[in-house]
């Protein structure tokens, strides 16, 4: 008596749905074809471009021709690959600008914070925090203007104090734009760091610092032994989240314009030349399926780290 | 009563809505200029005389100027793209040269495909100099209306030179070395100072290769392209010219290298100028227009005394493009229409009302300029007129080739590396050979050494 409704229940429950498949498709063709017109489709277009020598301005815009794999070719030409200005400099230039700034700069940064206010009273805490993240959430265009007034030769922020304190002027955006760009991204990244730590720190339970710290073991000691060692699939996470996102990130341009001389022309901003300033669409297109390929293997990565930690679990 | 009243509201909707479409018409007219700003004379003419007498010439129709105020290089990404789209203002301002490149990919179209047959009946077509007509022409069409034209020199601090030593009001380099004479003597008595200013860089566009690169060039005996239409790659011209950029801003500090590469580095060379950093500049008669004039940003201050001028010197007396002593080399402005404007008609109503003498006058007025007409009068400027009469005799122009603007981006790039120091003249050269070669194609490029 009491099986027999159950399994009728499961199989309903198994059935059960609000709309026939028909109308359920209907409902979901909108959402569809937005998703294909303005994903899919622009994806395939990408690629496609990629092996022609479209261009906006002059003869190859109205009759581009295929040719092949000659973008590609040509932007791996060993001959050229590693002069400034090309594309093999730029993806150096932004391997080291990913290590400097997001595994080194945001990442230590980050934990370093998130570590320390652990230990201090409530209203330090929430203090810290809100810097951290009022640099974090900052609109892109207002931080850049901010930050170019900040270290100007002539009129900048940053020289009046190194003035007012007995030392020279210094022409940062000239001299050094890669490090003014690392100092900048790590600067504005850390607070994601520091608020995904934070939050890890917190899911580990008080009783083993108090056990600890009845051992008497120093706050090195418990962070290297009980804090780091609990959290290290978060670090993991984080590292890769950063490294795609500082991959990517176009915002450096507003400091330095790419330049001077091409020192500060990291991929995206090479990508945004080629295409939008020298309207090279199909080599252009070219970079931004490198690109993709490049974040595909980030995200593969990632997604495989996240499997293997459910996979004990379940 | 409601009844009557709600028919009332009805008719009134109906009748304008009726109405809106068939005589209210919307024209946007954009151009690099902005009031109290860049090129502020074109802006205050536009918006002051030619909206107003036009609106009220053409009732139904307005009018409304952007005033775009970034960099040329940026307007012209801005049209790119827009008229890519099929947006974008209806009249804009153009440069000439970007024509064939623009044609070529289908974002313009001449003015009479865009407004018909009538537009080859203006008058003013006939009251075009011969050498103007060119600016806007392309493959026998017009694509848009020349505004004028424009010659360029040495613009000197005459204050300066006179107390290096030098008799300002005689003072005419006959070659290179004398040039960087007179710049090491102001050097040697202002070591802080950075008397000479040829433009280099990829900030400035095509201030780099116009007022810069093109100067010392020509004074090399070579252009840009040779006498087939093939782009010079290698030669000894181009090893000069960049040698001199080595000189003047890596080796000896002429120049201030900062300017060149800085984003905002062309309004830096000319506050340099202002300022007395810089006493010899390579520019247009544009500087003068409308750079210097009083109550502009980069005022020279007692201008009419301390502002000279003097022709650019071929390398060595002789040795310039045509055999010339002296060069120069000239480009033009205008207006043109957008391909895809939604009134056509009223565009090119707006443009020809434009270039006729009486709102031409009325520029003139407010900033003298060498015109494109040649009924328009010229107000008394002694500037203009020596200038106008000594160079436009000398002058060059751009090639008409739809990849000149390519190329000319690796001209500016080869410069930034040779002032930066990044790259010797060989290897810049090297660099600008491949990247020219692969815009171009192996056939269109030529080698001289």
């Amino acid at each position: 008596m009491t099986t027999e409704p159950i399994t009728t229940e499961a199989k309903k429950v198994r059935n059960f749905s609000l709309l026939s498949n028909r109308a359920g498709a209907a409902f979901l063709t909108p959402a569809g074809l937005l998703v294909s017109v303005f994903v899919i489709v622009p994806f395939f277009w990408v690629i496609f471009v990629s092996f022609t020598n479209r261009t906006l301005l002059g003869r190859t815009a109205l009759n581009p021709e295929f040719v092949g794999l000659a973008n590609y070719l040509a932007l791996f030409d060993p001959a050229t690959f590693f002069q400034r200005g090309q594309f093999g400099f730029s993806l150096i230039l932004t391997t080291q600008f990913v290590l400097a700034s997001a595994l080194i700069g945001q990442a230590l940064l980050g934990l370093l914070l998130a570590w320390l206010i652990q230990t201090v009273p409530p209203w330090i805490k929430r203090l810290t925090e809100t810097f951290v993240i009022a640099a974090w959430i900052l609109p892109e265009v207002v931080i850049g203007f901010a930050w170019f007034a900040f270290l100007d030769r002539d009129a900048g922020t940053l020289n009046m104090m190194l003035n007012a304190i007995g030392l020279p002027s210094g022409d940062f955006l000239l001299d050094q734009p890669f490090w003014v760009i690392v100092v900048f991204n790590t600067w504005r990244g850390a607070a994601f760091s520091m608020m995904l730590f934070n939050s890890a720190f917190s899911s580990i339970p008080p009783s083993y610092f108090q056990a600890a710290d009845v051992a008497g073991a120093t706050s090195w000691q418990k962070f290297r032994d009980i804090a780091v060692p609990l959290i290290r699939g978060h670090i993991v996470t984080n590292l890769i989240l950063i490294t795609m996102w500082t991959f990517n990130t176009f915002t450096p341009f507003l400091l330095t314009n790419g330049g001077p001389s091409y020192r500060t022309e990291l991929v995206s901003i090479y990508n945004y030349r080629v295409a939008f300033q020298d309207f090279q669409f199909g080599k252009g297109a070219a970079v931004g399926v490198i690109m993709m390929l490049i974040n595909l293997a980030f995200a593969l990565v990632y997604l495989s780290i996240g499997r293997k930690k459910k996979a004990p679990g379940t | 009563m409601s009844n009557r009243l709600r028919a009332l509201a009805l008719g009134l909707v109906g009748a304008t809505a009726m109405a809106a479409p068939a005589f209210a018409v919307d024209l946007d007219v954009t151009c690099r200029c902005v009031i109290g700003g860049v090129n502020s004379a074109t802006a205050e003419w536009i918006e002051n005389s030619v909206i107003p007498a036009f609106e009220a010439a053409n009732p139904g129709v307005n009018v409304r100027l952007n005033q775009f105020g970034g960099e040329d290089a940026q307007l012209t990404q801005q049209l790119a793209l827009d008229f890519s789209t099929g947006a974008g203002p209806d009249v804009s301002a153009f440069d000439g040269f970007l024509i064939p490149s623009f044609v070529e990919g289908g974002l313009l179209k001449s003015l009479d495909e865009v407004a018909g047959a009538e537009v080859n009946d203006w008058s003013g077509w006939d009251a075009l100099s011969e050498g103007s007509r060119a600016l806007m022409l392309y493959d026998g069409k017009y694509y848009g209306i020349p505004l004028g034209t424009d010659v360029r020199m040495i613009h000197t601090r005459k204050d300066i030179l006179a107390e290096a030593g030098i008799d300002a009001d005689t003072w005419q380099p006959t070659s290179w070395e004398e040039l960087l004479d007179a710049a090491r003597a102001i050097k040697a008595i202002k070591p802080d100072s950075f008397p000479l200013q040829i433009n280099a860089g990829v900030a400035m566009g095509e201030a780099t290769t116009m007022q810069g690169y093109w100067l010392l060039l020509l004074g090399t005996g070579e252009s840009v392209i040779d006498e087939n239409g093939k782009f010079i790659v290698e030669s000894q011209g181009i090893l000069d010219t960049l040698n001199l950029y080595k000189t003047v801003y890596v080796d000896e500090k002429l120049g201030d290298q900062r300017a060149q590469l800085l984003a905002d580095g062309r309004n830096r060379s000319f506050a340099n100028f202002r300022d007395g950093v810089t006493a010899l500049l390579l520019e247009g008669d544009y500087f003068y227009r409308s750079v210097t004039p009083e109550g502009s940003e980069f005022a020279v201050a007692n201008r009419d005394e301390v502002q000279g001028w003097a022709k650019v010197p071929a390398q060595e007396p002789g040795k310039g493009i045509r055999g010339q002593d002296f060069v120069t080399i000239s480009g033009g402005t205008g207006f043109v229409l957008n391909p895809n404007t939604d009134s056509p008609a009223e565009a090119w109503a707006f443009l020809s009302f434009m270039n006729e003498p009486e709102q031409l006058s009325a520029f003139q007025a407010l900033q003298p300029r060498i015109t494109a007409r040649t009924d328009v009068e010229i107000p008394d400027s002694p500037f203009l007129t020596e200038t106008s009469q000594t160079l436009l005799p000398l002058t060059t122009a751009r090639p008409n080739d739809p990849n000149y603007n390519a190329v000319s981006s690796e001209i500016q790039r080869m410069t930034e590396a040779v002032v930066s120091g990044e790259l010797s003249p060989e290897e810049a050269m090297a660099q600008y050979k491949a990247s020219v070669t692969a815009i171009v194609g192996a056939d269109n490029v030529v080698s001289l050494l």
